[in-house]
């Protein structure tokens, strides 16, 4: 049985945020799936090796060569707020401890 | 445009003719779109372009030896466009303007084909349903009370509803083949790293795959010989030679070894469904191939295996909308990880954060080894199973779903029933392995899928025998409505 506290720990490691209702709920569901995800346990991986890639490509190698075929100003399309060339971002250290 | 009357071999005799212009081609899908999709809800963007570069192709001729040109068909809206917005169906990236074509997007073009615009999806292609959509439901082309599957639902929808003949899709655990099977359609999905995933928005890197949704069997094999092969810009992409995937088409199915897996008609399949695969069964032995039950023992733990390892690249992929460089901002921030914790809780729809939740939690520290590392070796043994029996057999049938399309709203606030739901897709992702879901039959008015999977880039034998299967049936002429 997960736990809502366990479930807020996670939340807070994904950078997401829930009301209470919410986190309720998500508690519930995961303790559902993870319960479904138990399951696993039944079954005898001793000496297994894992599977991450299914084509089993290995060192995949090109030339190293510089390629600048994007456009800075391009990149800047899709940027919510920016000055010239550079990002803005609301301030992370507060301007009093400068 | 009648697309239930045509395909791509005799759209391509028209233009090359010059009894058709793919200008006036793509003017009449555009007409036809504007016509049928109010009802259905398939599309989120048109191209505003797709006139102008059906012009192109007239301009300079329709190539013989490019069945695709002038061809118009529909992009799911997870594979990125050029000044052509797109979304992934999610809130997250409402106002995204790619500025680069995906690889595929890149062929097509180069290939003659239109893109008439951009479909709905699951977001972020999580979701079974198309209930994800942070847009629109698209509805079931057979009965508009019922989801066309997912992930790739608008793509299917699409198809089925005759507004294009074949649109792009994507496949992380069945995501073309379900939505193909509940519309009653082809669904493709190729081996993994045959297509290019440059351009695609990652969702599971080491399952995703890009395939192909169409009404015929070789009208899908004439836009996979165009999209496969190899590209540098994709490290995963395979260097093998791509075949011409047309080229068993037409051959005798004499000889040909056919698994049926005893799992795959098992507890929680349909009945009824159960029974069309049967018959399909009998209907490969008629055309020369045997076919023989076998057991894929591990078939069991695909889902948790599948849900943990999908989730936890999900999380990890995922990371990227911080509402930093693009994509969905809060508003009224007030620090920096203010922007990142309220960009992506309002920017995020409920399944997305679910996946997200899971995914972390299978990867944090005290769990990885049980969840996520557990789940990557119960996939080495579902593929072991897999190569066993395609040492002896040359494809591997079943039905694609255990059901029919279910009803608008039946199954979406139970996210673990939706889970269990792709049981008989999910097991091909996990090994990698080319897959179809082509029709075969009906179940209360609501067509059955017939899943035939293959080995591991051996597209051109699941193209064989589908196209053989579709040749003994009338499945082509059953239209939804009945209205043609």
């Amino acid at each position: 049985m997960i736990s809502k506290e366990s479930v807020a720990h996670v939340a807070e490691l994904a950078r997401l945020s829930f009301s209470e209702a919410e986190l309720q709920q998500y508690t519930a569901q995961m303790d559902d799936i993870l319960n479904m995800f138990e399951q696993l346990e039944a079954v005898d991986t001793t000496n297994v090796a894992p599977t991450t890639q299914s084509i089993h490509l290995q060192n995949v190698m090109r030339a190293d060569e510089a390629v600048n075929e994007t456009k800075t100003e391009d990149l800047f399309k899709n940027v919510p707020t920016y000055k010239g060339t550079l990002i803005q971002v609301p301030a992370i250290i507060d301007k009093e401890e400068d | 445009m009648d697309y239930f009357k045509l395909d791509i071999d005799q759209l391509h005799q028209a233009l090359v003719n010059g009894e058709l212009t793919a200008a006036d081609l793509t003017a009449q899908t555009l007409e036809g779109i504007r016509a049928i999709d109010p009802q259905i809800d398939a599309f989120l963007t048109l191209n505003p372009n797709a006139q102008a570069q059906a012009k192109a192709v007239d301009a300079a001729g329709v190539d013989r030896a490019k069945p695709l040109a002038g061809i118009p068909v529909a992009i799911k809206d997870n594979i990125v466009t050029k000044d052509l917005t797109t979304t992934a169906a999610s809130k997250m990236l409402e106002n995204f303007v790619p500025i680069y074509d995906a690889t595929v997007v890149e062929k097509l073009a180069q290939a003659g084909a239109i893109n008439v615009g951009k479909v709905n999806m699951d977001e972020f292609a999580m979701g079974s349903s198309t209930e994800n959509s942070a847009f629109k439901v698209t509805k079931n082309a057979w009965d508009h009370t019922r989801v066309p599957g997912g992930s790739s639902g608008g793509s299917a929808a699409a198809v089925a509803t005759g507004q294009v003949l074949v649109a792009l899709g994507t496949d992380t655990g069945g995501s073309i083949r379900q939505p193909a099977a509940f519309n009653g359609i082809v669904g493709f999905k190729p081996t993994y790293g045959r297509v290019s995933r440059w351009g695609l928005i990652a969702f599971g890197s080491s399952l995703d795959a890009i395939g192909t949704l169409s009404r015929s069997v070789k009208d899908s094999a004439y836009v996979m010989n165009v999209i496969a092969g190899h590209d540098e810009k994709d490290a995963t992409t395979a260097d093998t030679p791509v075949p011409d995937f047309t080229a068993k088409i037409g051959q005798s199915l004499q000889g040909m070894k056919i698994a049926l897996p005893k799992e795959y008609l098992g507890d929680g399949v349909d009945p009824q469904v159960a029974d069309q695969i049967k018959a399909a069964a009998e209907q490969f032995k008629a055309l020369g191939a045997t076919v023989a039950t076998v057991s894929l023992p591990h078939t069991k733990y695909a889902v948790p295996a599948y849900y943990i390892i999908a989730s936890s690249e999900a999380s990890s992929n995922l990371q990227r909308f911080d509402g930093i460089r693009y994509g969905f901002r809060a508003k009224d921030v007030k620090n920096l990880s203010d922007v990142y914790v309220r960009s992506r809780s309002e920017g995020f729809g409920p399944e997305v954060k679910r996946r997200i939740m899971l995914g972390t939690f299978s990867l944090s520290a005290g769990f990885y080894d049980a969840y996520f590392k557990k789940a990557a070796q119960v996939r080495t043994l579902i593929t072991d199973d897999f190569n066993q029996i395609f040492a002896d057999y040359d494809l591997i049938m079943g039905p694609t779903t255990p059901t029919v399309a279910f009803k608008i709203g039946e199954k979406v606030t139970d996210p673990l029933t939706m889970y269990m739901n792709d049981i008989l897709t999910i097991p091909v992702n996990l090994a990698g392995l080319p897959a179809a879901s082509i029709p075969a039959g009906f179940v209360d008015g609501m067509p059955v899928g017939l899943q035939l999977i293959g080995k591991h880039f051996d597209e051109a034998t699941i193209y064989q025998a589908a196209d053989a299967f579709e040749a003994q049936n009338d499945y082509l002429d059953q239209i939804p409505g009945g209205a043609h």
